[in-house]
């Protein structure tokens, strides 16, 4: 006796509690705080971006499955490429030209992600290398973000803007556009003024606790980074590791020299640290896995974030400092290999 | 006094299910028509037939032995004729047949004498381990490995302490509860004829803390005993606290050594089925014929713990289960995470069936399988704190040196990794895949060592044989010195002589032979006679020139 067109299964024999889909959906659900606090201190530049950079990340999935063979529904439902797109246009300047936009997720997509071999199998962070194809190849569209408190378009005039580049009446780019946080205080630094000269003289910008706006932004990333952490999707170490380390490398530089080094609080909650820290870092595929090894990733990712914010030349670190380490994890997971049951303490 | 417990690394909390087939009493399967006996139902060489077709047999008497160290003999569990002696399906996830001794029941089920060890404190623990051998036991806890050898710890090793195991971690199987609940006392009997077998000093019964019933029944079973050596332990019920080596690190704190056993730190664990069948086999005198396995499933209307004949057809008792069959979509050996679908419900129950599982068509399935995402939660849940991940890539890559560096041999196959898996990988079916390739290869080099052992010594046969052959010459021309030097000229003249005579006799009989001369013309006949007579006359005056 059998049963009749039977196909059988390998065990386990439970259904399945997770997912892929389920997975990045809980990371994009999680976005939502930090986003809307983005939109709402940066304006409808950032809504414009996301549209932008989700609506080119998952054309250029849907082709490049097609081209490659691949079932084209259920990798693009997963919503990796949802995602890389998401976090790409978080990270781009919100007066950025649509060409920008379309430029860096088709890149982040088509090369990064599927010429690496698609889901699962790419080295490097896709949305990261999107944003870092850009700030090398356009190093001017990408300082293009607005200050909080300015003037600020409407929703119709900025997809004119970012469409045809053309600003209502009255407005123009220059006075639209403001370095970030941490431009200005770099180039401040240089000019030889001390911190406390800096927050006064730009107090629109910068304060002691981060970018003006960035500080909330910072947070509400950081409250959904929790949030993931506590729901078991992403691992506590690397976040952890960012952050601590972060704190620790800036509290040392700070300590000797407060006029000249910020405090750990504005690294921690200026420019795309939190987001950098809960969302891009602990991108699983690209990321550290052992237990050690994503502390040793986290660690250095923080360190890399201090040392080209405080010496670099580049507007942000977290792009170059992720795919710097992404390049390690390889090695890292090698020699960090946790013990297995019954074998020896190390 | 709370004991103080420890965790394992990962693990799941899973539903139980369990309460589904715990409603009624353990009730007595039907007995078969037709019992089917497989030869390989533990772990260890396959037990060697000792009837003949048609031969009748009794319940109880034993039709295969073992033949090795480790093996198990197969009893006939009821009385009856033996049909066949042939290959059958046997329960095997490739729907594999097997060599089966083939019972046909008379309906009589009539025992053999059986004879109970009446004062096993003073047998000898080895000839104790002897009856347990004989008694077919094997471990019933899923594994199948001959028990005896289990409780001989050998001569240089101390058992500080004996575990009974009865977690029962997995989903939906309850017939190790069931057991305890009903038959504490076979249970507790059981360990201490254990204990005496390895003079073990110390016992644990460890339970999982979602079942209290048999937690409080053998509590109270084991105040009518004097046994303070014996303590009763509810673990917390995490998946798969029942493997040997996670529950004796809750119990002690202590790990089994990678490729090590637990009596390496002088601990032995058996199933809390097990002891009882030990029990019954000193006590009793009654050979592993039966079993408890749990009849389960949302696909049956009367979920349940059955007393099963060894050898009774899955689906004998899938009807007594009342199951919905064409709401059936798969029937499992063992339980939801560990066991296997069995492609054919007419295979026997064997020493190892736990559970049958029978999941109705409306249970989801595993969606496809997606590319791995790295995302660590297998290493997360894995109790053998493996890293599945890195396991799988070189299954796939089929790198089985680097598989094993990665510890291949210390996954238990528990299934947690691919559990949890947001990319449903069929991840336990990837290890077994490259342990059973491992095995393969091993083989293989195995035989071509062989191969080569085998052919040094053919040449070294042949060395051998040419050294000997020499030493045969020489010894022979020291023989022929030595008679000449005797002088026996007389005698070698004799030898001579006889060897010529028995020279000529040969080559008479050849021409004989040679002379086939039917089908010849006269003409032909004639010339052919005159050369013989020419020839014998040659030869004639050769023999006679020779003999001078």
């Amino acid at each position: 006796m059998s049963l009749p067109e039977q196909t059988l299964h390998s065990s386990p024999h439970l259904p399945p509690t997770n997912s892929v889909r389920r997975m990045m959906i809980l990371v994009i659900l999680a976005l939502i705080p930090g986003l809307l606090a983005q939109v709402h201190f940066f304006g409808w530049g950032v809504v414009v971006n996301l549209v932008l950079a989700v609506a080119t990340a998952l054309g250029a999935e849907a082709l490049m499955l097609r081209l490659r063979r691949r079932p084209v529904l259920p990798f693009l439902g997963d919503g990796s490429a949802l995602l890389t797109g998401l976090l790409l246009g978080l990270a781009l300047p919100t007066l950025s030209p649509w060409w920008l936009i379309v430029t860096g997720a088709a890149f982040a997509l088509i090369v990064a992600k599927h010429l690496y071999g698609g889901l699962g199998y790419n080295p490097f962070n896709p949305a990261m290398v999107g944003y870092a194809m850009l700030l090398v190849a356009f190093p001017r569209e990408m300082t293009a973000w607005q200050p909080i408190g300015g003037d600020s378009l409407g929703f119709l005039d900025q997809w004119r803007y970012t469409l045809t580049g053309s600003l209502p009446a009255g407005l123009d780019y220059d006075t639209l556009t403001a370095a970030t946080p941490l431009d200005t205080l770099r180039t401040a630094l240089g000019m030889d003024l001390t911190l406390n000269e800096i927050f006064a003289k730009y107090e629109h910008l910068v304060s002691p606790f981060g970018g003006r706006g960035w500080e909330w932004v910072n947070l509400w990333y950081a409250v959904g980074g929790v949030a993931l952490v506590a729901l078991r999707v992403i691992s506590w170490r690397i976040p952890a590791a960012v952050i601590l380390t972060l704190f620790l490398v800036a509290t040392l530089f700070a300590l000797p020299d407060p006029d000249l080094r910020p405090s750990p609080w504005f690294h921690l909650f200026t420019g795309a640290t939190m987001l950098g820290a809960f969302f891009i870092a602990t991108d699983p595929v690209t990321a550290a896995t052992t237990p050690r090894g994503q502390l040793i990733y986290g660690a250095g990712i923080a360190l890399l974030i201090y040392v080209i914010r405080t010496w670099g030349g580049y507007p942000d670190a977290v792009a170059f400092s992720v795919l710097l380490m992404n390049l390690a994890t390889p090695t890292i997971d090698y020699y960090t290999t946790p013990r297995v049951f019954g074998e020896e303490r190390r | 006094m709370r004991r103080r417990l420890w965790h394992f690394h990962g693990g799941l909390h899973l539903e139980g299910h369990k309460d589904l087939s715990m409603h009624e009493p353990v009730a007595a399967a039907p007995l078969p028509a037709r019992i089917v006996l497989p030869l390989a139902q533990h772990i260890g060489a396959p037990a060697e037939p000792e009837v003949k077709v048609g031969e009748k047999v009794r319940k109880g008497q034993r039709i295969a032995r073992a033949t090795e160290y480790v093996s198990a003999p197969i009893h006939a569990s009821t009385s009856g004729t033996v049909v066949a002696i042939e290959e059958q399906p046997v329960p095997h996830p490739s729907g594999l047949s097997a060599p089966c001794i083939v019972i046909e029941a008379d309906g009589q089920d009539e025992w053999i004498e059986r004879q109970p060890v009446a004062d096993y404190e003073n047998l000898d623990p080895s000839a104790l381990r002897n009856v347990i051998r004989e008694a077919g036991i094997v471990g019933l806890g899923g594994a199948g490995f001959p028990s005896f050898i289990k409780l001989n710890p050998g001569p240089d090793k101390v058992v500080d302490l004996l575990i009974l195991n009865g977690a029962e971690c997995e989903p939906y199987i309850t017939c190790d509860a069931m057991l305890m609940q009903e038959h504490p006392r076979r249970i507790i009997d059981g360990l201490l004829i254990m204990r005496h077998a390895l003079r073990a000093k110390r016992c644990i019964i460890a339970i999982e803390d979602n079942k209290k019933v048999a937690h409080t029944v053998l509590v109270n079973a084991l105040q009518e005993h004097e046994a303070e050596f014996i303590e009763i332990v509810q673990v917390p019920t995490v998946y798969p606290t029942g493997g040997e080596k996670q529950l004796i690190k809750v119990l002690t704190g202590k790990e089994v050594p990678s490729n090590g056993l637990p009596i390496d730190i002088g601990m032995v664990c058996h199933n809390v089925a097990t002891a009882a069948a030990v029990h019954d086999a000193i006590a009793e005198g009654t050979p592993l014929i039966e079993r408890i396995v749990t009849v389960t499933g949302e696909a049956l209307d009367r979920p349940r713990n059955l007393t099963v004949r060894i050898g009774t057809p899955f689906s004998l008792l899938l009807e007594a289960g009342q199951w919905r069959e064409t709401d059936t979509d798969e029937v499992l050996m063992g339980g939801p995470m560990m066991g296997f679908a069995v492609p054919d419900l007419d295979v026997p129950v064997v020493k190892t069936t736990n559970c049958l599982l029978a999941r109705p068509r409306s249970q989801p399935h595993r969606q496809p399988a997606m590319p791995c995402i790295r995302c660590g939660q297998c290493a997360r849940v894995c109790p053998a704190q493996l890293l599945p991940q890195q396991l799988y890539w070189y299954a796939h890559a089929r790198n089985f040196d680097r598989i094993q560096d990665y510890h291949l041999f210390d996954c238990i196959e528990c299934g947690c990794c691919a559990y949890v898996c947001p990319s449903h990988i069929p991840l336990v079916q990837y290890y077994r895949f490259a342990k059973t390739e491992i095995w393969a290869q091993e083989r293989q080099k195995q035989k071509a060592d062989r191969a080569r052992q085998r052919h040094e010594w053919h040449l070294e046969r042949l060395e051998r044989r040419k050294r000997e052959e020499e030493e045969r010459r020489r010894r022979k021309k020291e023989l022929l010195k030595k008679s000449k030097a005797a002088g026996g000229d007389a005698a070698k003249k004799a030898e001579i002589e006889a060897a010529l005579a028995r020279v000529k006799a040969k080559k008479a009989s050849r021409q004989a032979a040679r002379a086939n001369t039917e089908n010849l013309t006269d003409a032909q006949k004639q010339a052919i006679a005159a050369v013989e007579a020419r020839r014998q006359r040659l030869q004639k005056g050769g023999d006679s020139g020779d003999s001078q």
